[in-house]
């Protein structure tokens, strides 16, 4: 049996790497991969490649000036501060949450474990406009603690308090959910090593855990961010639209569309497309290293 | 182990003992030697109690303080009603063009060599990193009948934006990723020596598919098909632009709540709000246990 093993893995080896070898039992006549290649490259032209270039098209319709001086616009400016803000504020409170969350729930065993982790998926589940509506029944002017905001005048719905709850609300489940897998792959092994000999419970996790999981975190960031910037349905309800204000990019986008000023909405959307070009090109990187690090670990432990 | 074990005192000896009985036990060793867990596991409870549970359980407390006629007029009031079945159909049908398109994608993907399918295969996931606004406008600048789409469509007759239609274009764009990602790695892990043995017994290609891949893949299809349309239901960003948004017409669920919070009718958005959470927990509990047939028929397979 020991021997059948390595046999076996031989000779699944080189399929892997090279093209695969195809006797033509188990491949599809030429005429019938060529169009299913057609099919699916037209199909992702016509809904994601148009779309995309689209946005860029509509922005510079008008010439490179009239983009740099609705990006330069003021309220654009206050737009792109307010959504640079709120994400500094949500991804780092949704990091360490997710560490938290992955740390007892990959490293302990515990009843009630996949009910937690069906709960930190919730989000995901839930309408981005009900995300919103839940922080109005909070704290708007009829909601649970409307009255007592207004005695302390203290400002929660319509401005960057909300919008940020709302923003953590939609991206709450992101790192954690990269993470949680991760780490219940990597076992225990090395941190109880790493206490064997005498470290303490943070210099284990700064020295081993991190290392090990740095990649997973950063995948998990990523998304978190995308999504913090980009969130609509969720941040319109509670923002309340007021110009230079509480305008996240998003919402200035809707309201130049609106405002048929057509051009300065794309010029707009077309920083965002570049945000979620960024962070399709930063997540096939890490996705490669994560593939990595999963292909040499085997290895390592064996050695 | 066993032979270091005589030359320690015998507390240590006990403690090492502990220690490798937990390691053998992976990967829950339910073990308390790694810290913090009391500290993560509060915090994340705390987290979660906070941003998510106590936000979500306002909006159940808020409609019980409804009498049962009053809910009951809101969510079937015929405005109501009609946007349950244009969210609801056109749902279902973006889900269904993206189980088909995405069955072929992943299957392009996977076993076919062709140029430029690393790209293709990194902006499969633009959906989920262009903010939806940005992929509204975008849509509607394409689809409306002078868009680069939408004049061509519109020599045989096809209006697409401001119509159902367009409702639907939008949905298969938020939902092509699903049935993409969760079929691709089931067709990555799916073994070419079933085929092989197929072909031997005399299948021709076409039997092959029918009788040994696609039952392999079809649980997956159906629960990228059904996390597609569990986010097409609560969709908000990118449908309101191309939707025109005529009441009994082309308006979303979602809007509906939007509509209902900006009349100040805070019942009737909570209402509508609560059904559509129910939607939400259907599919979310389908797809948990969709997910489950999945990582059964793949065990099934490994044997």
């Amino acid at each position: 049996m020991s021997a059948a093993i390595p046999a076996m893995t031989t000779v699944a080896e080189p399929r892997r790497i090279e093209p695969p070898y195809m006797p033509a039992a188990t491949t599809e006549p030429t005429w019938v991969r060529l169009s299913l290649i057609g099919i699916a490259l037209l199909f992702s032209v016509l809904f994601l490649l148009i779309p995309l270039a689209a946005v860029f098209v509509e922005a510079l319709k008008k010439g490179w000036e009239a983009y740099a001086m609705a990006i330069m616009d003021d309220d654009a400016l206050s737009a792109i501060r307010l959504t640079l803000l709120t994400a500094a504020i949500a991804v780092p409170a949704n990091l360490v949450f997710g560490v938290a969350a992955s740390w007892a729930i990959a490293k302990f065993d515990f009843r009630g474990k996949s009910l937690l982790l069906t709960l930190i998926d919730l989000p995901f589940s839930v309408s981005p406009v009900i995300s919103g509506l839940i922080y109005v029944l909070l704290f708007g002017a009829h909601g649970w603690f409307g009255a007592w905001l207004l005695e302390h005048d203290i400002q929660i719905l319509f401005a960057v308090p909300g919008i940020v709850l709302a923003t953590i609300f939609v991206t709450f489940p992101f790192v954690a959910r990269e993470l949680i897998p991760l780490m219940q792959t990597q076992g225990n092994e090395e941190e109880e090593a790493a206490l064997v000999l005498g470290a303490s419970g943070w210099r284990t996790f700064w020295h081993v855990t991190l290392p090990n999981i740095k990649w997973g975190l950063l995948y998990g960031v990523i998304l978190c961010n995308a999504r913090a910037m980009g969130e609509f349905g969720a941040v319109s309800v509670v923002s309340g639209h007021i110009r230079g204000e509480t305008n996240t990019m998003p919402l200035q986008v809707e309201i130049l569309y609106n405002e048929y000023n057509f051009a300065a909405a794309f010029s707009v959307a077309s920083l965002l497309a570049l945000l979620a070009l960024v962070t399709l090109a930063l997540k096939t990187f890490i996705e490669s290293r994560l593939d990595h690090g999963e292909d040499t670990d085997p290895e390592e432990h064996t050695k | 182990m066993e032979s270091l074990a005589p030359f320690r005192q015998k507390s240590h000896a006990k403690d090492f003992m502990n220690i490798n009985k937990s390691a053998l036990s992976r990967p829950f060793s339910g073990n308390r030697v790694l810290p913090g867990f009391q500290l993560t596991l509060g915090f994340t409870l705390l987290y979660l109690c906070l941003i998510v549970l106590f936000p979500l359980s306002a909006l159940l407390l808020n409609t019980l303080s409804m009498t049962w006629e009053a809910f009951w007029q809101t969510v079937s009031s015929p405005r109501v009603v009609a946007s349950y079945k244009l969210s609801f159909g056109a749902s279902l049908a973006a889900a269904s063009v993206n189980a088909v398109f995405g069955t072929i994608l992943a299957w392009v993907l996977v076993r076919y060599q062709f140029p430029g399918k690393k790209l293709l295969d990194a902006f499969v996931d633009l959906p989920f990193a262009l903010p939806t606004a940005v992929a509204g406008i975008a849509l509607t600048a394409l689809y409306a009948s002078n868009g680069w789409l939408g004049q061509h469509l519109a020599k045989f007759d096809i209006k697409v934006a401001f119509t159902p239609l367009g409702v639907a274009v939008a949905l298969v764009f938020i939902g092509l990723p699903f049935v993409v990602r969760t079929v691709q790695p089931v067709l990555e892990d799916s073994e070419k020596e079933l085929e092989e043995a197929a072909a031997c017994l005399g299948a021709n290609r076409l039997q092959t598919f029918l009788r040994v891949i696609l039952p392999t893949i079809f649980p997956a299809v159906l629960t990228g098909f059904a996390l597609a349309f569990a986010r097409a239901l609560g969709e908000y960003g990118s449908v309101i632009f191309i939707a025109g948004n005529m009441p009994m017409v082309s308006e979303i669920t979602p809007l509906l709540i939007i509509t209902k919070l900006e009349q100040y009718d805070y019942k009737g958005a909570t209402a509508i709000a609560v059904v559509m959470l129910g939607a939400s927990f259907v599919m979310l509990l389908a797809i948990n246990l969709l997910q489950a047939w999945m990582r059964n028929n793949s065990t099934k397979e490994r044997k």
